[in-house]
């Protein structure tokens, strides 16, 4: 199936006669699948170079132009036994990685000159007092000024920039603080140079410069990581539209290659990949993960049909509005707009740390220099004395503190299924006291699945499972992934609308509406039981029996609400779905807070008036008309199976078909924090302890490097516990 | 004291080289995949056996 689609959107001429793809490969985890794969595509005649990134589960791939189909390749690979798919970096991730590759060099730079500046330094500090003379001391204090001087301009820039942009919007930031501090201890070294006196700090600052760059290269490759393994997500889910070349020719193209005005075919059991209007066709289709509904509706010409939409009976012919995930309705980016808003308004938790910090440091530094001028000293030391202090302050650990945290945590996270897509994501799930769930697609598995298996024989659903491989409605293909049937029978004819039929042991088999296979009793009988269902009837010869098929619950998520609850986390559901429908699933998880037919605009005044109440409030959703809620919520998530915009906009993204890495996101969060504190007290004992030390005017450059260095290795040890696994 | 004069360029001379070094295997791209560069220093030997 994959053979058939035209992947040329994503080949990029690399010149000198070669082409270049990059594809996306599901389940390469070890050494043993980089070494099969690189040795089983470079044997291809005239590919000229195959490399896979394990980081990023990842295969680059290089031919001669025009001697091969690009399909050939996941074609191979899946003979292999991986699954892949061609992808194309999105600017975010492109964004992410230079800054990464930037943050690396910078700390390079810093860590070299630190390294060398030391070796400068120990024989100063071991020689002073000794035998040292003093114009070997101003010449290692030159040598050393050559070398940090340039190193810092170049390797503090982010500090600086920070900083900077910080101050013009009338702001303060941790960066403000370090930059004065760098700055301060660079301008007083040079000064002490030139006048041969004893103590320079250029080492000092470029050591506390490597440290900061190492904390924030640290955060920022997490995120490239995470943005990377979104990317493989959204290029695994292969989403490909049927586009119209001419009026009456279809070819198959990736997502990514549709432009708006395009015409695309949709047919039934297909998941529309666009936003768009209806402009010929007919047809029942499913916009539970648009609007919540899990009852199908029907779309006429005329009707508007969004990226997500899943066609049920007919076939449609679309006019793309806009490329997927570009637009939505009006009101929703309206509503969208205004929620993204409120929440830029939140102080991570380092923001209000360094509006604390920064004013009490500089006053300490002010008083020192005061104090000391008072008490008779000259001028010039005072002003030494008050920047030692900065210096001894200078927020190392406490710029450590917060992004050391984050990256373990966040990694914790990754390994158990939860990507964050927002820095301060972990500060705010940890703060969350209630969670509003979303119910279709998020309570329950977005897929259909077959609710009353066990009351049907073994052998009928296998039978059953292999005749519905033959039909492409959905209410179908859940009864064949139930059975997992993969040999579909011989000679069945479809009838349109009604269902399928052929002929089986000599008996006529059918499967189809309930009047289609005579089963109407049957069917009446399951939905008087559970009005939800889809019903879909099975005969063959006298045996009758009706399969029926729904929304199943996420299989642990009755538990992961009891849990959350035991946490004293308050939950409720808000659904856009029908009331009985909501009413069941409430009844069944035990949640006795639950409202139905909620509209997106409705979402967000109970998200406000529980903010209002001083709930902070965790928003669990994954339909389009959950991302306005998911955007004003105080945190979010969604599952991986949400429309783009939903995950965009919320704050983590969850794996798989269970709803504990909700509880996982809450509980690592929540550990994250208390560390994250715990790490801020370090940095206050530390500088409890150093602050008076400096003030005293004894702290020399040892002291100042011993002081920085052991509380960063501290802060940073402390931090590592984020990563310790307790039972959930 | 006057091996100085050799002494302190030549170490600030290798400082140099080892910063150039690592800025060229930065730009070669030998950062951009740690998890596979650390397997394939022993991989190259093994016979390519499935795993998956």
């Amino acid at each position: 199936m994959q053979a058939d689609i035209d992947f040329s959107h994503y080949l990029r001429d690399c010149g000198a006669g070669l082409v270049h793809l990059d594809l996306a490969v599901e389940g390469i985890n070890c050494a043993g699948c980089m070494a099969k794969i690189e040795r089983n595509l470079s044997s291809i005649p005239d590919v000229t170079s195959a490399r896979v990134n394990l980081t990023d589960s990842r295969l680059a791939l290089e031919w001669k132009a025009g001697t091969l189909d690009p399909a050939l390749f996941v074609t191979r690979l899946a003979e292999l036994g991986y699954k892949a798919h061609p992808f194309q970096r999105d600017a975010a991730e492109m964004r992410e990685a230079q800054r990464s590759q930037g943050l690396l060099r910078r700390l390079g730079v810093a860590a070299f000159a630190a390294m060398n500046v030391m070796m400068l330094s120990i024989p100063v500090w071991s020689g002073i007092g000794s035998d040292m003379l003093p114009e070997q001391r101003d010449f290692f204090h030159w040598l050393s000024a050559l070398i940090v001087l340039p190193a810092a301009a170049y390797s503090a820039q982010p500090f600086f920039a920070s900083a900077w942009t910080a101050l013009r919007s009338r702001g303060v930031n941790m960066d403000v603080p370090i930059s004065i501090g760098i700055f301060l201890a660079l301008a007083i070294s040079v000064v002490e140079t030139v006048n041969h006196a004893e103590h320079a700090y250029f080492d000092a600052a470029i050591m506390l410069i490597a440290f900061l760059l190492a904390g924030r290269y640290l955060d920022q490759n997490m995120r490239r990581r995470t943005r990377a393994f979104a990317g493989n997500l959204a290029a695994l889910k292969a989403e490909t539209a049927t586009k119209f070349v001419s009026p009456t020719e279809i070819r198959t193209v990736p997502a990514a290659a549709i432009k708006p005005n395009d015409m695309v075919l949709l047919r039934p059991g297909e998941r529309c990949a666009v936003d768009g209007n209806v402009i010929e066709g007919r047809s029942e289709v499913d916009q539970s993960l648009i609007t919540g509904e899990t009852l199908p509706v029907t779309a006429t010409p005329g009707s508007a049909v969004f990226a997500g939409t899943l066609v049920r009976s007919g076939t449609l012919r679309v006019r793309v509005a806009a490329a997927s995930g570009d637009t939505l309705l009006a009101e929703l980016t309206r509503l969208l707009d205004q929620a993204l808003q409120a929440r830029s308004r939140y102080l991570r938790l380092a923001e209000r740390a360094s509006r604390l910090y920064a004013p009490v440091v500089h006053a300490t530094a002010f008083l020192t220099m005061l104090g000391w001028l008072a008490y008779g000293a000259t001028f010039h030391d005072s002003i030494v004395t008050a920047i030692a202090v900065l210096i001894i302050t200078c927020p190392c650990a406490l710029g450590l503190a917060i992004p050391a945290v984050q990256t373990v945590a966040s990694g914790a996270l990754f390994g158990s299924g939860v990507l964050l897509n927002a820095g301060d994501a972990i500060e705010r799930i940890a703060e969350v006291d209630r969670v509003i769930f979303d119910k279709t697609g998020t309570l329950t598995l977005p897929e259909l699945d077959v609710a009353n298996l066990a009351s049907i024989p073994t052998e009928t659903v296998k039978l059953a499972g292999r005749l519905a491989l033959s039909s492409r409605h959905p209410v179908a293909a859940a009864v064949a992934r139930a059975a997992g049937a993969s040999a579909p029978l011989p000679d069945i004819a479809e009838e349109p609308g009604q269902g399928v039929h052929g002929t089986w042991q000599g008996q006529s088999i059918r499967l189809g509406r309930p009047a289609f296979c005579n089963a109407d009793d049957l069917a009446n009988e399951i939905l008087c039981q559970d009005p939800e269902a889809s019903v879909v009837a099975f005969s063959h010869g006298e045996t009758r029996f009706v399969f029926a098929v729904r929304q199943q619950m996420r299989p642990d998520a009755a538990e992961v609400i009891a849990a959350l609850e035991r946490r004293g986390i308050a939950v409720e559901i808000a659904s856009g779905d029908r009331e009985p429908a909501v009413r069941l699933a409430a009844g069944t998880l035990g949640i006795h807070e639950w409202r139905a037919e909620v509209s997106p605009v409705d979402k967000i005044a109970r998200i406000e008036e529980l903010a209002r109440q001083g709930c902070k409030v965790l928003m669990v959703g994954d339909g389009l008309n959950d991302a306005p809620a998911l955007a004003a919520a105080h945190a979010s998530m969604s599952p991986v199976t949400a429309t783009h915009v939903s995950q965009a906009v919320a704050d983590a993204v969850f794996l798989g078909e269970r709803l504990a890495p909700v509880l996982t996101a809450v509980r690592v969060s929540r550990k994250a924090l208390r560390l994250m504190r715990q790490n801020l007290w370090l940095a206050v004992i530390y500088n409890v302890v150093a602050v008076p030390v400096a003030i005293l005017g004894v702290v020399t450059p040892l002291i100042a490097a011993a002081a920085m260095s052991g509380s960063s290795v501290l802060v940073m040890l402390n931090a590592l516990r984020a990563r310790a696994k307790e039972a959930v | 004291m006057e091996v100085l004069v050799y002494l302190v360029p030549l170490a600030l001379a290798l400082g140099f080289v080892g910063l150039l070094a690592f800025l060229w295997s930065l730009r070669s791209g030998q950062y951009d995949d740690l998890d596979g560069a650390a397997w394939r220093a022993i991989a190259d030997d093994e016979p390519a056996n499935d795993h998956s």
